[in-house]
Formats: C-alpha cells, structure tokens, sequence
C-alpha cells in the first residue's frame, strides 16, 4: 500500500504539483502571521485583512512558481490580482451604501419627515433642535411631490416619442439612411452630459418665455432629452425579437400594418417595453445638474409644473448640503439630507426591482 | 397616419439633437461679441475656458486611471472567476449600483472619503512633495482634484464593469473551450480566447465611462473646492466645466449666464467627440468580429 502511494506520487501525471490543502494551509499561515505583524504595529481589522490576503497571494504564487512552474504560478496571480481588483472595487462601494444607511436611517425614521415641508423651517428652528434638543424639524414631502411631478412630465413625453421613433426603426424604415441617422443621432443623445441636457432646456425657455424662467416644466423637458435614447434604444431592441411569424400571420389575416402592430407586435414586447421605461425613470429620477439649473429651489408645496420654481429629492439634499439651513449648526440639515439620500436609493432600487417585476410578470404567455 | 406619427418622433429626435446644438450656440454666441475685459478673467473667453477644461480632463484621466483595470477586472470576475450562481446575482449588484444617484456618490465623497484621505494626502505631500503633482502643503479638508477624480472613479467602475462583461460573455465558447483542450490555464485561455475578443469593447467601454466622467457633475460639485488651475492634485484648486456651470448657473444673468452656456457648448463638443469615437469603434467591432 504505502509503496503504491509512493508509486503514484511519482507518474508524470502528478508530479510537479502541490497537494489539494496547499491554499487552505497557506491561508491559515497568513492569517497567524498577519496577526502577528499586526500585533506588533497595532491591531486594526481592515489592514488585517488587507496583509492577509497580500501574505496569501504572494505566498500562493511564490510556492507554485517553486514548484509547478512559471505558467500555472502565472495562472495563480492573475486569479489573485482579478479577485483582490474585486475585493477593492466592493470597497467603495459598500462604504456608499453603509455610510448612507447609517447617516440617513436617523433622519428617515424622524415623524413628519415624509409629511412636512422645509415651509417655515428656518436656521433659528435648526439652532434649537441642536442646543435643547428639540426633534428636527422639515422634511421632504415638497421633494417628493417635485420629484415625482418632475419625472411623470418627463415619462409623459420621452415615452410616445421614443417608442414611436422605435416603432418607425423597426417596423417602417426598414433601414433606409434617415433610420441610420436617427440611431446614431440616438447613440450621441445618450451620451450628452446631464448638466448640458439642462442648459438646453433652461436656454430654450429662457428664448420662448423670458429669461430666466425656472419651472417642473422646463426640468421634465431636460429630463427627457436624457430619457427618450434610453427609451428609444430599450423598445427597439424588445421590437427587434419579436417573431417575424406573428407579423406575417397578422398580415395573411388581412389586418393592417398599424392594427398589426398596435394589437401583435407591442402586446408581445410589452414587458420588455415596460422594464426599459422603469429602468429609464429609475436613471432621471436621480439626476440632480439638470434640475439645478431648470427647478430652481423651493421650500414649499408646488403641486404646479407650469409655474413656480419646484424643490426635487436630488436638488434637496445638494442644497442642503451646500448651504444649510442653520449655517453654523449644520447637522439638521446634513442628517435631513442623508434621510434624503437613502429615500432616494430605497426609490431608484424599488424601480430597480419593479423593472424586474414588469419583465417577468407581463412576459408573453408560452402557448403551453 | 400611425406610421406619419413614428416617422413624426424619429424626425423630431433629429430636431431635438440639432435644438440643442442650436439653442447653446445661439445663446454663447453673445460670450464671443463680448469685450474680452467683460468675461470673468478678464482676458477673454478662451482663457476663461481654457484651465476648466484642462481641470476636466485631469478629473477624467485619474477617474478612468483607476477605473479601467479595476472595472476590466471586474467584468472578469463576474464572467469568468465567480462561481456560475454567485455571478449572477453579481451582475445584478454592479447593475444597481450604476443606479445610484450621483448626487448620492457626491455626498459620500464630500462628507466620507474627503476626510479619510487628508492623512494619506499629507504623507504624499512629505514624501513625494518634489513630485510636481503631489506638491504641499496638502489640503486640510480633503476636497481636492484627486478625491473628485476618485469619486468619479467609483462612479463609472460599474459602467465599465457591467458593459465589458457583456462583451466577455460573447467571447466565443468554442474558442475558449479548445484552448483548455490545448492545456491552456484559465489566464493563458483568457488572453488567448476572451481578450482578444473583446478588445474593441473594452476600448468603448472605457470611451463610454469617459463621457461619463467629463460629463459628471454633482460628484464634482460637491466634492471638490475649487480654485485656479495647479499642477499638485492634493490641493484645493482647479475645477471642471460641469461643476463650474452647477455652481454658478443658478444665481447667474446676463453676460455671466452665456458664459456659462458657451462652457456648456464645450463640453458638449468634447463629450460628442468622445461618444461618436466610441460609438465609431463599436461599430467598426461589430462587423469585424464574425466569431460565429
């Protein structure tokens, strides 16, 4: 038995490689040493792990270029170096979602901050919630109304004008040199940069109405220079896989192209059509330069679009940041605006999730 | 007349895109008639625009210096390195975080990661000083070029990471599985078989996330307390034409205002530049990669 063992270590096949624990001993070893390095420098859990996992990469790849050769020691940094770039990218990005949570779950569980404006909340209100510690005061309810008015503006136009600029490169064009165009044309919309989609807007009004008029109008209309390509590039790419069979059976039937469409092809795409409008209010609802420069800032009530500058949750928590109710007491106005920032993520990950939800629930019944 | 409707929509997206161009010209055009003493500076608009722009393109290079094999790597990982189920959910992670707001990333940046840097900035400045671009003092608070650079950074890491690892997963699975056949390791099929695939994506996906980042603004504006244009990036100073237009656009008027609006042209011209180069590649990609 023992010789057959030593008989096996030996073939070609498995010579030149280290046993199966290699890592798990090596990661052991790692961990020991760096709380040990760690001890002697002073303890702190994050450079712990950090030293760890550096001792266990060098470790990994030092014994197998010693033992298995250059290209499997290759093999073995790059495997560490895509999972530490992982590791590191997770980083900031946890840090965002904790810091948020735990700045903004104080502020978000405070009574009155979904129901109450920043109407009447002045530095004077701030300075006592800081020295007697008085609850804050204010809240995001004016936000929240701006918010929504704001994007439901801006869906109500992006989305007839991008699924029928769909339709048309689909169904009608059939890939003359205008659609070429109009996809390229979509292509750069994409990638106009927000703040320029609302100097646009505040231009273009500025020219119609006077300079500067600052209403939810003119938001929504930047709004939907960044939305209608996400729109129109989502509904076309749903429009595309619908089977040309369905189509061709509506036509044998006698129906008309536009009854075609309108009771064939979208009914089938409806769901893909539905997520990419979510997902597409998911990405405006969160943008902030825009906004600035069409909303302007309120601390009240403006349940009208057409007039009156109008208050939004991104614009809300900038300015609260920027320029604090209470100048030197600023923490009312920081914590209101983390409660802020953590409704606004809650938002945009519910739309997230509603995307999924529309994709799957309106998802064209399978004959069987 | 349902079929002069979707023509009506394609043709006024074409209106929408030249409005816009149109619109920005015509309200700049004031900033170029203007006498060159009357533009903030003083000496014209082309020195006006000229340190904001380079403050941009520093801001977008140190973004995409960190970005881009951090975000490659990523793709990597939820493609190719991650156990099947675990990737999955990955994806959807990195695609939610995209999501987040940029006024969110922007707090962060201002009120976390500004004042975790101030001690690493300071130790750069003692002992890297004689570098030009990590010249001291170091700034107290933290709020300097290089944070906003990396804010921006975390920012468009998941665009990276989400549209590279669409490419990655096209790569051709016939060539990946012949190179293991051969005997390849999974790094040797990776650059064998995935890499070279995937090459003209990776390039536009990284041209992609640039538009992004000189386009960002709120990261910048929250993060980053400006000044004149310096080489050091751990002082307070420059600025970008994003963040300058968000700061100053709502209290502006008159000649201020087209200023602002001629910035804004700028930067759409750089960003056009930047999206049609990369929308260029895509397509050039497209015909080219006949794996199948």
């Amino acid at each position: 038995m023992a010789t057959l063992m030593t008989e096996r270590k030996r073939s070609a096949l498995t010579r030149g490689r280290l046993p199966k624990y290699t890592p798990y001993v090596i990661a052991a070893s790692s961990v020991v040493v760096a709380a040990a390095l760690m001890a002697l420098i002073g303890f702190h859990v994050f450079g712990w792990a950090v030293l760890s996992a550096v001792l266990f990469a060098t470790a990994n790849v030092v014994s197998s270029a010693l033992v298995e050769g250059r290209r499997k020691a290759t093999d073995k940094l790059a495997t560490s170096l895509v999972v530490g770039a992982f590791l590191v990218a997770l980083l900031p990005l946890v840090s965002v979602i904790w810091t948020v949570w735990v700045n903004g779950v104080p502020g978000l569980l405070t009574p009155g901050f979904l129901s109450t404006s920043m109407n009447g909340v002045t530095g004077a209100v701030d300075n006592a919630s800081v020295k007697d510690g008085t609850p804050v005061l204010g809240g995001v309810y004016h936000a929240l109304v701006g918010s929504i008015l704001i994007t439901l503006w801006a869906t109500l136009i992006s989305v007839p004008v991008g699924l029928l600029t769909a339709i048309y490169l689909v169904e009608y064009s059939a890939g003359n040199r205008f659609s070429k165009v109009i996809t390229f044309l979509v292509d750069v919309m994409t990638g106009i940069p927000s703040i320029v989609a609302g100097l646009f807007a505040a231009a273009f009004f500025a020219m119609i109405l006077g300079p500067g008029t600052k209403t939810g109008f003119v938001a929504a209309v930047a709004l939907s220079v960044l939305m209608i390509p996400v729109v129109v590039r989502s509904s076309e790419e749903m429009l595309k896989i619908v089977p040309n069979e369905l189509r061709e059976a509506a036509y044998a039937l006698g129906v008309r192209k536009w009854r075609t469409i309108l009771k064939v092809v979208i009914p089938t795409a409806i769901s893909g059509i539905a997520s990419g409008v979510t997902l597409a209010i998911a990405r405006v609802i969160g943008e902030t330069a825009p906004l600035l420069v069409t909303a302007g800032f309120a601390t009240t009530i403006n349940m009208n679009v057409f007039a009156g500058w109008m208050s939004s949750l991104p614009t809300f928590i900038y300015t609260q940041i920027m320029t604090p109710t209470s100048p030197s007491n600023a923490d009312p106005s920081t914590q209101r605006a983390w409660a802020a920032a953590l409704l606004l993520i809650i938002l945009v990950m519910l739309l997230n999730l509603g995307a999924r939800l529309v994709a799957r629930l309106f998802a064209p019944k399978t004959g069987r | 007349m349902f079929s002069g409707a979707a023509l009506g929509a394609g043709a006024l997206i074409v209106a929408v895109l030249f409005a816009v161009a149109l619109f920005l010209v015509v309200q700049a055009l004031p900033t170029f008639s203007a006498n060159p003493a009357d533009i903030t500076g003083g000496r014209g608009f082309f020195d006006y625009i000229f340190p904001i722009v380079v403050g941009t393109l520093i801001a977008a290079t140190i973004a995409l210096l960190i970005a881009t094999p951090i975000g490659v790597a990523v793709a990597l990982f939820t493609s190719h390195y991650a156990p099947r189920r675990l990737a999955r959910g990955l994806g959807y992670v990195v695609d939610l975080l995209a999501a987040i707001p940029s006024v969110v990333y922007g707090a962060w940046g201002a009120s976390y990661l500004a004042s975790q840097l101030k001690v690493p900035y300071a130790w750069l400045a003692e002992n890297f000083g004689w570098i030009p671009l990590f010249a001291g003092p170091a700034s107290g608070t933290g709020k300097t070029i290089l944070t906003a650079g990396i804010v921006l950074a975390v920012m468009v890491l998941p665009i990276i990471a989400s549209l590279t690892r669409e490419i990655f997963l096209q790569a051709p699975m016939l060539h990946q599985e012949a190179a293991l056949a051969l005997g390849a390791t999974r790094w040797e099929m990776i650059r064998m078989a995935v890499l070279p695939f995937a090459r003209g994506g990776i390039i536009s996906a990284v041209m992609l996330g640039l538009g992004r980042a000189l386009g960002e603004t709120m990261a910048v504006a929250l993060v980053l307390s400006s000044g004149p244009l310096i080489a050091s990036l751990i002082r307070s100073g420059n600025q970008t034409i994003a963040a300058e237009i968000a700061l100053d656009f709502p209290e502006a008027f008159g000649l201020r205002m087209h200023e602002l609006i001629a910035a804004g042209l700028v930067l759409f011209l750089i960003t056009l530049v930047v999206n049609m180069v990369a929308r260029w590649i895509i397509n050039r990609h497209k015909e080219f990669s006949g794996a199948n």
